[in-house]
């Protein structure tokens, strides 16, 4: 296999594997600042042994998230050498200052969060875990915006030819605040929610399926299901907005996104369908003039297709690109559906009566975790085949030195190393939640008291 | 070229990263340097504690490693994507060890069962070794020179090549100054019988480390075309090997009076010295070429845009003190000797 297709195997498989956990951090972090918060407020020992019981998960996540991330961070240099000279100018700021501002914060607080309960005031450890929490937060900013960069460069300007070109940076805002910055990292955020408030849920329900730890399973359960009901309903309108944007500065995209060829016509919007990219057709359930409609409020109005492009523009895998994109968009519709009618039993007084409903809810953790895999790779396949859009082919940013034998040795060495990694996790993350909060045999007394 | 104090943005940024890196060997050189002794300890217990003295800090430490990578990647790209392309193989054995490390660490204590807490012992101490030597590979093969032409492009041996007979002496170097760090650092941080025996394992380790130190040295200085010149040309340089020799000597002298902090900073100020040499030696040169200095990698012809360093200048002004109050707090809290809890690995 050439160079080219294995540094894009092994970059795919790579981040995906480090965004399985990111989105667990960032989305647990945020239930555990509220669980902590409860208990300060409040001071009942429900909401500490449920802190500290989450605390011991985030740890497993989070370590492993650090793990893998620093991989990511080399790769570009040693796969996409090309790459890496043309945007150093523009993404190495980003990656500075994430450094400096966001990981600097979680990796330091980090420390007094997992080992510093006997250590520090219960103050000290909620400002702990804020800072942990914050830092996620601003870790994702950072790494969203070299990518939206990549997606849709501005503040920039074009210097030297050929082998010798790269990106410079004319208005440092302007870069920041690119054109799908803002919609992005609000929905990535989002979907780093969901995957923590979801796996909360799961736990949780399988707790109170096997009738284990029901008092605090309650709790813990309505709390990850109000974050979950908001964020899956604003999740949509973030989507949508960034879909808008798609619309705007990629065309080629969202026609990919949608199977869209002719190059100037009102574009149906899919339920679900199979795109044959030899004869142009999709065949599906569709709203006619459903796309025209939500970019231009106007069934009639034409969209840019494919076919507007030339063949060597276009993005080569439309069929993937369409999949991904619409197993995203049900995930998140099933969310809202999910999350609405939890909710209104709970408002009704009967959330925890229906043990079907319980049953959906302890699968449920794998949904938002296929969601956000799928929403980058549609994002990323779309991009294709610019690396930075309009400017630099994804051909030609790979590290020209690096023979495939050398991949092939390092993508090796990866599917190992992950795979081991991730039967540990798994396995790790299973017995801890089999254990549970506390032992509930061993030490009554101590727990008696709220249950 | 604008400047600050006399000195122009790269120069500047050429610091940055310097001391970055200065950082990043001289918190991680203890983390790593600890891993180093993992089997000569012998007891089940020793090896915990030994794990937890390093335990809230290593990741915080570890943060140096990122944000050196993310300057250089941010203020020399050409160096950055040179040098990790280069040196392909060696960085992705390097990076699989830091994974294979950070897992040690996580799931070591995480079962009682013996042959899983050996197999990660054996994984750990593995994975530290190899990652202290492989650093000082790299470094060696930086000074050596890689093979580059025209635009950078490298034309070197591709799978084993890293491994010359220099590289691999500096990779023992640099192991011997990470065990002498580690050793100190764990001696701080222990009580008891586990102290008495890594004062011993200590001794043992400057011995190595004396040896190998004055070997390389040697080395470099009689056999690295241009180090000599380098001195002729700037005698006032010569104070650094001076000084990095005078804070070598006072490590033992520290050791054998019990006064480990002030030991460890001496064993700090060593590294600090010896890097702060080697920065000086190729300066405004990060990568020479072997086929011909013109193709050299120079902080001139890899840097970002004067615009782009300016504002990541004011990023660092801004986040050093940060970083450094966060710093304060974490080794604040976790000053002093070893308690194991039920939070501890
Ligand atoms: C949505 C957010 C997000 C995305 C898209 C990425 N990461 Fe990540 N990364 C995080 C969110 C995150 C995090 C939440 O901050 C992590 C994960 C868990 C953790 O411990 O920190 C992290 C860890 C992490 C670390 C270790 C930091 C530390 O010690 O705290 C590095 C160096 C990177 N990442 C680098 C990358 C690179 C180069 C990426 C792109 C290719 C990338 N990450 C994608
Ligand atoms: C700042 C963050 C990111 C940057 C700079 C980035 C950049 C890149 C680069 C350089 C490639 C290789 C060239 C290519 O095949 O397109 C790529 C591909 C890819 N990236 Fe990203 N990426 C980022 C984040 C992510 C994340 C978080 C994911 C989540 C899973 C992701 C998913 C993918 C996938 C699936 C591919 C392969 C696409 C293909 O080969 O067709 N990316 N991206
Ligand atoms: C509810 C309907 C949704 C819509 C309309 C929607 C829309 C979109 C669009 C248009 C993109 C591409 C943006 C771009 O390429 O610039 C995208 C990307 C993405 N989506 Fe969604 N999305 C939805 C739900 C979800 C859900 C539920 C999740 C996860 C829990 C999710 C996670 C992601 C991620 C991680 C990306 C890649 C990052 C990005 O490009 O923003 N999405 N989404």
């Amino acid at each position: 296999m050439d160079v080219e297709i294995l540094a894009r195997i092994q970059f795919a498989f790579t981040i995906a594997f480090h965004y399985i956990y990111p989105p667990l951090s960032i989305g647990l972090g945020l239930i555990m600042v509220i669980m902590e918060g409860l208990y300060l407020k409040t001071g009942k020992k429900a909401y500490e042994v449920l802190t500290r019981f989450w605390l011991k998960i985030f740890a497993v996540t989070f370590g492993i998230g650090v793990a893998t991330g620093i991989i990511m961070e080399f790769e570009f240099g040693t796969n996409w050498a090309v790459y890496s000279r043309y945007v150093g100018d523009i993404f190495g700021s980003a990656l500075a200052a994430e450094g400096l501002f966001a990981f600097g914060l979680e990796s330091a607080f980090l420390g007094v969060l997992i080992f510093g309960w006997n250590r520090v005031s219960p103050k000290v450890h909620f400002i702990s875990t804020i800072g942990v929490f914050l830092g996620s937060m601003f870790s994702a900013v950072w790494i969203v915006v070299a990518n939206s960069w990549q997606q849709t460069p501005a503040g920039y300007h074009i210097v030297g030819e050929g082998f010798n070109a790269r990106a410079e940076v004319t208005d440092f805002w302007a870069m920041v605040f690119n054109p799908s910055s803002v919609d992005r990292i609000i929905h990535v955020w989002q979907g780093a929610f969901l995957a923590g408030a979801f796996l909360v849920l799961s736990v949780h329900a399988y707790y109170l399926l096997k009738g284990r730890y029901v008092e605090i399973s309650k709790k813990a359960f309505k709390i990850a299901l109000g974050v979950a009901t908001i964020v899956s309903f604003s999740q949509l309108i973030s989507g949508h907005s960034s879909a808008d944007g798609v619309a705007v500065n990629q065309p080629a995209k969202l026609a990919a996104m949608e199977g869209h060829y002719q190059a100037s016509a009102p574009a149906d919007l899919y339920l679900f369908g199979w795109v044959n990219n030899d004869t142009q057709e999709v065949s599906g359930v569709s709203i006619p003039g459903g796309l025209s409609f939500l970019v231009d409020q106007d069934f009639e109005a034409p969209i840019t297709g494919l076919n507007a492009f030339p063949e060597e523009d276009r993005p080569g895998q439309v069929n993937a690109v369409f999949q991904f994109y619409h197993i995203m968009v049900s995930i998140g519709l099933f969310l809202i559906a999910l999350t609405l009618y939890a909710s209104f039993l709970w408002w009704k007084g009967k959330l925890f009566d229906k043990k079907w409903l319980l049953k959906i809810f302890a699968f449920s953790v794998l949904l938002p975790q296929i969601a956000n895999q799928v929403g980058w790779f549609a994002a990323e396949m779309g991009r294709q085949p610019w690396i930075v859009y309009g400017h630099l082919r994804t051909d030609e940013g790979f590290s020209q030195e690096v023979s495939s034998n050398q991949i092939l040795f390092s993508l090796i060495l990866f599917l190992v190393v992950y795979t081991i990694l991730f039967l540990l996790f798994i396995y790790t993350v299973n017995k801890k939640i089999k254990h549970g909060p506390y032992d509930e045999a061993k030490n009554p007394n101590e727990f008696l008291k709220y249950v | 070229m604008e400047t600050i104090l006399g000195l122009d943005y790269p120069t500047l940024w050429y610091l940055v990263v310097g001391l970055l890196f200065s950082g990043y060997a001289i918190l991680e050189g203890f983390d790593y340097g600890a891993g180093a002794w993992h089997l000569f300890l012998r007891k089940d217990l020793s090896r915990r504690i030994a794990i937890n003295a390093i335990g809230p800090l290593w990741d915080a430490n570890q943060v140096w490693l990122i944000i050196g990578g993310g300057a250089l990647f941010a203020g020399f790209p050409v160096m950055y994507a040179t040098m990790l392309s280069s040196m392909y193989v060696p960085f992705m054995l390097f990076l699989m060890l830091l994974v294979l490390r950070s897992s040690a660490i996580k799931f070591r204590s995480a079962e009682k069962m013996l042959w899983w807490r050996k197999t990660w012992d054996i994984i750990y101490f593995i994975s530290n070794t190899l990652i202290a030597f492989l650093l000082g590979v790299v470094l060696a093969n930086i000074l050596q020179g890689f093979e580059l032409h025209e635009n950078f492009s490298y034309k070197g041996g591709i799978f084993f090549s890293f491994l010359s007979p220099y590289s691999v002496m500096v990779g023992f170097t640099t192991l011997s100054v990470f065990m002498t760090q580690g050793a100190i650092f764990l001696l701080l941080k222990t009580e008891g019988r586990l102290h008495t025996r890594l004062t011993f394992l200590l001794k043992r380790g400057m011995v190595l480390f004396l040896i190998s130190f004055a070997v390389t040295s040697t080395y470099t200085l009689t056999f690295l075309p241009g180090v000599i010149n380098k001195f002729k040309e700037t005698p006032i340089f010569f104070i650094l090997p001076v000084l990095a020799f005078l804070a070598v000597a006072n490590v033992p002298r520290l050791v054998s009076k019990k006064k480990y902090a002030h030991a460890l900073v001496f064993s700090s100020l060593t590294m600090a010295f010896l890097l702060m040499l080697v920065a000086f030696q190729l300066y405004p040169v990060l990568i020479p070429s072997t086929v011909d200095p013109k193709y050299s990698v120079t902080i001139y012809n890899a840097a970002s845009s004067q615009k782009s360093l300016g504002i990541m200048l004011t990023i660092v002004l801004i986040g050093a003190p940060l970083l450094a109050g966060y710093f304060l707090f974490l080794y604040k809290t976790f000053h002093g000797k070893v308690k194991l809890d039920d939070t501890s690995y």
